[in-house]
């Protein structure tokens, strides 16, 4: 087990801090709730300016890998490499006019924004960056922390519809109403993919979650892991799944309106997003901050999350667009299927292990049986995977040699 | 090679399905009545006929006196085309018979034609103004037009 | 329980969009997200191309012809050259009509990728098949520019032959880029045609009949792509191309999948004819003197190529002047827009901008 190092950022150690503090200046212990409204917003304040200096350097690195994906190279103006263009970005923003449309319905309209980017900021109290002590979350172990985030990310759905309607615009309610269709779809696969983390974990928090995780459970229910990361870009309305605000379509989608500093928050919380994302699969799915002893543990943490980050960048920058009735049926046909599949799949193995006395002793199971679901899960996925793409809808892909249509002749004639 | 079937030709296969509807021919192309065209067309276009299944494209050209229109006709099956012209006599509102209802490829043709040349095409579905916008005065591609 | 009222709502694709593929618009009805009504309204960008060649000399008109489909401006100019040469009866010099095959051949090549890049890019592959193709494109580009100094409205050809010889580093070039093009292409193929998301959006989408494609008078890759093996290049052999051996690929049902792919398998049969060509060549004079001002006996004359986009044709009466009495075009990318309301009916409105885009229209084209 890694040692804990010494002074660990969060808002217990903080809050104990802001408590010596407050006795030794002398006021009494009446005042101990001051100690916790201090630490809660000086963490807060810390955590929002991470995430919103991380975004933007998410956007520069964004624009330049898919730069090179494009054989040409990305910004590269403003500073070296171009690393000053997020700031650009943002002071243009700031400095455009903030516009709000006559018949627009104001207040939805301007709380449109706030909405969508406070839920994906909220996601961060719960994440556990350290080594995998009890009380290593940044704001708080709640000890409901995945609903905790269900629940917070469905708020999306409904930001996004108010930004469409708000807009009173035809393109940005189109594209609102399928938004908010395709994301309610699509917190059902996002659920059963946690679920099948929590038979395992048998918790809700987060730090009981990575605790748990004494082999990956990428390796042990691959399945869970490719319907949790397909649910979840699609919550993201990231490519293949951006229908919603597809630029080459009507106009901007549910964007269109929005100018200055509301379409920077918006974009911003477009942009948070793969980044909490990749931090929430982290947590379910990589083993959290678990890693070798020559890093500590919020490193490993970190190099995870780049890795994820850039895959959602690759696909991103590769893939075309599904249109919005084939992203429909593939979250409730093939991710449905597939979610509550995994589900059963692990619960039975869950019940054997207890049958065949697996179990530890607080009732999870030990490291050897989870070596060989790991393996019989892989080898069901890989199955599963084959049988899906050469079996289900290839015929409909098959293309017979063309047969000349008996219209025309070009061989006869005069010559 | 695509054979060309010259007017000559095509007068005589007309006049066997249909009398004097041919006004005259010679070399290049077929004069056929204004009356008749849209008789003569269904003809030309018969499957078990001559089957002229593709036109190829419909021109209007300003002499003077007169107007006259063209048809350039291709049979894909037996690689043939074939020329028929009708001529529209007088300058103030010429008109003559649609034929979209036998080649859906005369639909935006003959808006064109309506559009730039002025001669009205009955029974056609939609003469609107196609490349220049609704409420411009004039036919540009008149010999008298003054811009 | 009483139904709730829907009502279908009429929206306008603008002129100003990033993918109608120059000013064109369309007015669309939807109902929910199915398309009920399409109405196209064009005419942005008419020029008056056909009364301005009333008043221009024979030569200069090929200049007016080359910004009419900018995209492919070798093959306008072939087909107007061969209708002045028809009517005033000019012959065309053996290496000229070498050099124009292979001209129209790479700017057929160039006009598809640039066809198919833009139909990726509108699936939503963010730009990168849209960069890789431009990319080969460029080379080809750099081809016009030895050859005569321009890019993209080239003014090449002339009444008579072309305006100058093909340079000497013009031939190892080309040999260049014939043995690295087929390469790219398995390339592209490799990324594009087996992808699962092209495919499901693009299989049996925006289907089109062989009757229906007949007789709304399309041409081109869309006919063929509705399996009509009909091509200008072997039904009515001009230039050499009666002395080349090439396929004439077509589709099988007329989906936005079949033009798709014919189109990329054109490019293929390019190459080969662009390979061909440079076997037989042989040295000798590129251009018949005619006098300054040409001017035809009286009469009138047709004559059409097989352009990238489908058959480009002239019809010019001739009075004995300098200019033609009456320069009428048939342009192909206007009339592949008559069944567009039967192609889109019935469809998504995620389909409506690759069904436009697969039909491959340039406005220049459309409106002259």
């Amino acid at each position: 087990m890694t040692p804990t190092p010494a002074f660990f950022i969060s808002f217990y150690t903080l809050r104990d801090l802001f408590d010596n503090l407050i006795q030794s200046l002398g006021f009494g212990a009446s005042f101990g709730w001051m100690a916790g409204l201090l630490a809660g917003i000086s963490i807060s304040f810390l955590i929002i300016n991470v995430m919103v200096m991380s975004t933007a350097f998410y956007t520069w690195f964004e624009r330049r890998m898919i730069g090179r994906f494009q054989v040409r190279r990305g910004p590269n103006r403003n500073g070296p490499f171009g690393i000053l263009q997020p700031f650009a970005d943002v002071l243009k923003l700031i400095m455009k006019e903030d516009t709000i449309p006559d018949a627009a319905d104001k207040p939805v309209f301007t709380l449109a924004p706030i909405a969508l980017l406070a839920p994906t900021l909220m996601i961060m109290i719960v994440i556990p960056f350290g080594t995998y002590a009890s009380d290593q979350a940044f704001l708080s172990n709640l000890n409901i922390g995945i609903l905790f985030i269900v629940g917070v990310t469905s708020v999306n759905s409904i930001a996004i519809f108010m930004a469409g309607w708000g807009s009173r615009n035809k393109y940005a309610i189109l594209g609102s109403m399928r938004g908010a269709a395709m994301l309610i779809s699509y917190e059902i696969p996002m659920a059963l993919g946690i679920t099948s983390v929590l038979l395992l974990s048998g918790s809700l928090a987060m730090t009981q979650i990575v605790q748990s995780q004494s082999i990956w459970f990428i390796l042990v229910m691959p399945m869970g892991f490719f319907v949790f990361m397909a649910a979840s870009t699609a919550e993201m309305s990231r490519t293949p799944f951006d229908q919603i605000e597809a630029e080459s379509e009507l106009g901007s989608g549910y964007n269109t309106e929005y100018s200055g500093i509301k379409f920077a928050v918006l974009f911003l919380a477009e942009f948070m997003a793969p980044i909490v994302t990749a931090a929430v699969v982290t947590t379910l799915f990589l083993g959290g901050s678990q890693g070798f002893d020559f890093l500590p543990g919020g490193i490993w943490f970190a190099i995870k999350m780049f890795v994820l980050i850039f895959l959602l960048l690759w696909v991103r920058s590769t893939w075309p667009r599904l249109r919005i009735d084939q992203i429909m049926g593939f979250a409730w046909k093939i991710l449905f299927g597939l979610g509550l599949f995994n589900i059963f799949l692990v619960a039975v193995e869950f019940m054997v292990a207890v049958e065949l006395g697996h179990t530890k002793d607080d009732g999870s199971l030990t490291t050897e049986y989870m070596l060989i679901m790991a393996a019989v899960n892989w080898m069901v996925t890989i199955i599963a995977f084959v049988i899906l793409a050469n079996f289900v809808g290839k015929k409909k892909y098959h293309r017979p040699e063309p047969t000349a249509s008996p219209l025309a002749n070009m061989g006869i004639g005069g010559d | 090679m695509t054979k060309i079937i010259s007017g000559d030709e095509i007068s005589k296969s007309i006049n066997n399905a249909l009398n004097d509807a041919v006004l005259y021919s010679d070399e290049t192309a077929a004069w056929v009545s204004l009356e008749k065209i849209h008789e003569v067309c269904e003809i030309l276009k018969n499957p078990d006929g001559l089957d002229y299944s593709f036109l190829t494209a419909i021109s209007a050209v300003d002499y003077i006196e007169y107007f006259e229109i063209v048809y350039h006709l291709s049979s894909l099956r037996n690689n043939q085309s074939c020329v028929i012209k009708v001529k529209c006599n007088g300058r103030e509102n010429p008109s003559i018979e649609s034929v979209t209802d036998i080649w859906q490829a005369a639909d935006l043709q003959e808006r064109e034609i309506w559009d730039l040349m002025g001669i009205e095409f009955k029974n056609h579905p939609n003469l609107k103004r196609i490349l220049l916008w609704e409420g411009f005065d004039g036919h540009p591609l008149r010999k008298d037009f003054i811009g | 329980m009483s139904t709730i009222r829907t009502e279908p709502v009429t929206i306008n694709l603008g002129p100003q969009h990033p993918s109608t593929h120059g000013v064109f618009r369309l007015r669309v009805t939807f109902d929910g997200e199915e398309i009920i009504d399409v109405e196209p309204v064009f005419g942005y960008l008419h020029r008056g191309t056909e009364k301005l060649a009333e008043s221009r000399n024979y030569v200069q008109i090929v200049t007016l012809t080359d910004r009419m489909d900018y995209v492919a401006s070798m093959s306008n100019n072939l087909a107007y050259v061969r209708t002045v040469e028809k009517l005033a009866d000019i012959d065309v010099p053996e290496r000229a009509q070498y050099i124009r095959v292979i001209s129209v051949e790479l700017q057929r090549i160039a006009s598809h990728l640039m066809a198919t890049g833009f139909l990726l890019n509108d699936l939503g592959a963010l730009a990168t098949p849209l960069v890789y193709c431009f990319r080969e494109r460029e080379r080809i580009l750099d081809l016009f520019e030895m050859l005569c100094g321009a890019r993209i409205t080239l003014s090449y050809m002339r009444p008579g032959g072309v305006f100058q010889d093909a340079p000497a580093d013009f031939w190892n070039s080309l040999n260049v880029l014939i043995s690295d093009f087929p390469n790219y292409l398995d390339e592209l193929e490799s990324l594009i045609t087996t992808n699962e998301i092209v495919l499901a959006r693009t299989i049996g989408v925006g289907l089109l009949s062989d009757t229906q494609a007949v007789d709304s008078g399309v041409s081109g890759p869309v006919l063929r792509a509705a399996s009509v093996k009909w091509d200008l290049r072997k039904a009515n052999p001009y230039e050499i191309y009666d002395r080349v051996n090439f396929d004439i690929p077509i589709g099988n049902s007329g989906d936005t999948y079949d033009r798709y792919y014919v189109r990329l398998q054109e490019m293929r049969e390019s190459i080969k004819i662009i390979s061909q060509c440079i076997e037989q060549i042989e040295p000798g004079p590129v251009r018949t003197e005619t006098p300054f001002f040409i001017r035809p006996p009286v009469g009138e004359t047709y004559s059409s190529v097989e352009g990238p986009k489908g058959e480009l044709g002239f019809y010019m009466v001739s009075d004995g002047g300098i200019s033609p009495y009456r320069c009428k075009v048939r342009a192909p990318s206007f009339i592949n827009l008559t069944p567009l309301k039967d192609m889109l009916t019935g469809w998504k409105m995620g389909d409506l901008i690759i069904i436009l885009g697969s039909i491959d229209i340039v406005l220049g084209e459309v409106d002259r």
